[in-house]
């Protein structure tokens, strides 16, 4: 069951004076996303991430395609009160406070009042801001911000909830609530599809990621998967010239910086490789598993095309 | 009218409450109402007439730079800071929303209008010691003048919803002035002939007749105000505005959001 079907959704953009030179926003984008699954969204600035949200948010018309979200067609009203939204970098209107921000959401959402009062304070202690609950958003930090952003997303009780960047100038810290609030969104059996930039929270929140780039999808791929085709890969750093020559021999390049070298080798090749090592007097620094498999697939993903156009 | 439009106008009305330049407006506004009962001890014998038009007038011009500048930030704003996003992905319709932040704006200037008129009666007793039957007059005036604004309002929601905060300004500025002599352009149009003629005529239907909606100077010097002439322009003035606020919606929906 899909909780978004994107299909052939394209945006081109007229821009110039005259309106007549053709920018493309989004190449014909088809996706679906499942139910219950924490699907991200990657690529470089300007691949069209945003574009995709707006469209499927309604704050642009498409120049083609259409879309269903939880199975209905995307721009029903109906189907609005179902779905909750965290624009880029959020700004609100800051002469109200939290509590009366999210009470002007929850009414536009349909919530009841009785609701909002037993809602609001239960949020505003879920994202960390229940002791400001009544100090004007203009004198939050950006992460506060970011924060009630969230809280103003999930107050209505959506079941497929679109995030934009939402660990985008955060500190660690606050990058490490936003992934465990999108974590604890996915146990509640919500749907979270989120735009990112940040590799490793993909790789630590997501069950499957899309790579966008220059407005065109590159390729979808399960996490789970890049991750246990990397596991037979790793990295063994050692210290000693002597055995580059016998490294050699397992067929990889070897960086060599001063004294210490390392290449990586197959899981099969790990003990034949630390005997090399032993048996020409070098010193085990490290032997690990290779990391950043999704880095290398994104990677793969964003040069592919400018290879074959090369 | 639904309780999302009641919940952006009330939020649109808080906004304008809180913002200190509305407040500044006020208290400009007021001190100059409370300022023409000193001009009167200049102007022997015609204070009240003086102290009517000079209130009146400052009432109409705050009010009108509040329609003009409230009015074109009131989409423009929300389009720029972004605040619209949470708004639009909920909901409420685009056309829900105009009319929301449009009653929200009225709303606040019908506060204001109020505040002021209070003000106003308050300066006419201290100089007076007494109302009179034609006092009452004025409040025809100032409602006149409220009708005004609301056709402001909407012309400014409209040019802002295709153009420029700075343009939007110009052109609403340029309503306004036109609007004030509508009454000079029809008589113009009607001596005209020919191509320019045409123009003159099209422009006099075009332009709203705020000259029809200025009766200052008559209930200064206790002119009667006729029943129909206050169902006409309450009438005109509706129509008018709900006309420029159609044309704002139906450009706002197509419009794509930055």
């Amino acid at each position: 069951m899909f909780a978004v079907e994107i299909l052939g959704l394209e945006k081109i953009y007229t821009v110039g004076f005259w309106r007549k030179t053709k920018r493309v926003g989004l190449k014909s984008l088809h996706l679906e996303i499942l139910k219950g699954e924490v699907f991200g969204f990657l690529g470089p600035n300007g691949a069209g991430k945003t574009t995709t949200l707006k469209l499927l948010m309604g704050l642009i018309s498409p120049s083609a395609g259409a879309a269903r979200i939880l199975n209905q067609p995307w721009r029903d009203p109906a189907v609005r009160a179902r779905i909750g939204f965290l624009p880029e970098q959020p700004y609100f209107y800051d002469h109200l406070t939290p509590i009366e921000l999210l009470d002007y959401y929850g009414t536009l959402s349909g919530v009841s009042a009785a609701d909002r009062r037993l809602r609001i304070p239960k949020l505003l202690e879920r994202v960390g801001l229940a002791s400001q609950g009544r100090t004007p958003l203009r004198k939050f930090s950006k992460g506060m911000l970011q924060r009630v952003g969230i809280a103003q997303a999930v107050l209505h009780e959506p079941e497929v909830v679109f995030l934009d960047e939402p660990m985008s100038g955060l500190d660690p810290v606050g990058r490490r609530q936003v992934r465990d609030f999108i974590q604890s969104l996915n146990r509640e059996g919500k749907t979270v599809f989120f735009s990112t930039h940040i590799l490793s929270d993909a790789e630590a929140l997501c069950h499957r990621v899309a790579v966008l780039n220059k407005g065109e999808l590159r390729g979808v791929s399960v996490i789970a998967e890049l991750v246990a085709q990397n596991r037979s890969r790793f990295e063994v750093v050692w210290q000693g010239t002597a055995a580059i020559p016998a490294m050699r021999n397992f067929g990889n390049e070897i960086h060599v910086a001063g004294e210490v070298a390392r290449t990586i080798v197959k899981e099969s090749q790990v003990q034949t490789a630390l005997e090399t090592l032993r048996s020409n007097s070098a010193q085990l620094v490290s032997v690990n598993p290779v990391g950043g498999s999704l880095e290398e697939y994104f990677l793969q993903k964003l040069g592919e095309r400018e290879n074959v156009v090369q | 009218m639904t309780i999302r439009i009641r919940v952006i106008a009330f939020n649109t009305f808080r906004e304008a409450v809180r913002d200190r330049v509305l407040y500044n407006l006020v208290f400009f506004a007021l001190l100059l109402v409370a300022a023409a009962p000193l001009l009167g001890e200049i102007s022997i014998g015609v204070q009240r007439v003086l102290l009517i038009n000079l209130s009146l007038s400052a009432i109409s011009i705050f009010g009108i730079v509040i329609s003009i500048f409230v009015g074109i930030s009131l989409v423009s704003k929300e389009i720029e800071k972004r605040t619209l996003y949470p708004v639009l992905s909920r909901p409420v319709g685009r056309g829900e929303f105009i009319f929301g932040k449009y009653c929200g704006l009225a709303g606040t200037l019908l506060v204001n209008t109020i505040a002021m008129t209070a003000g106003f009666y308050l300066a006419l007793l201290i100089m007076t010691r007494t109302f009179t039957r034609a006092d009452a007059n004025v409040l025809i005036a100032i409602y006149f003048l409220f009708l005004q604004f609301i056709v402001i309002i909407a012309l400014a929601l409209l040019f802002s919803s295709f153009s420029s905060p700075l343009l939007s300004a110009l052109f609403s500025l340029s309503m306004f002035v036109a609007g004030t002599f509508a009454g000079d352009l029809r008589a113009f149009a009607a001596m005209s002939h020919g191509p320019e003629g045409v123009l003159a005529r099209a422009a006099s239907y075009i332009v709203p007749n705020l000259a029809s909606l200025n009766v200052i100077t008559r209930v200064s010097h206790d002119q009667f105000i006729p029943a129909a002439l206050v169902g006409y322009n309450t009438f005109y003035s509706l129509l008018y505005a709900a006309a420029a606020a159609s044309g704002a919606v139906l450009i706002f929906w197509r419009r794509d959001l930055k």
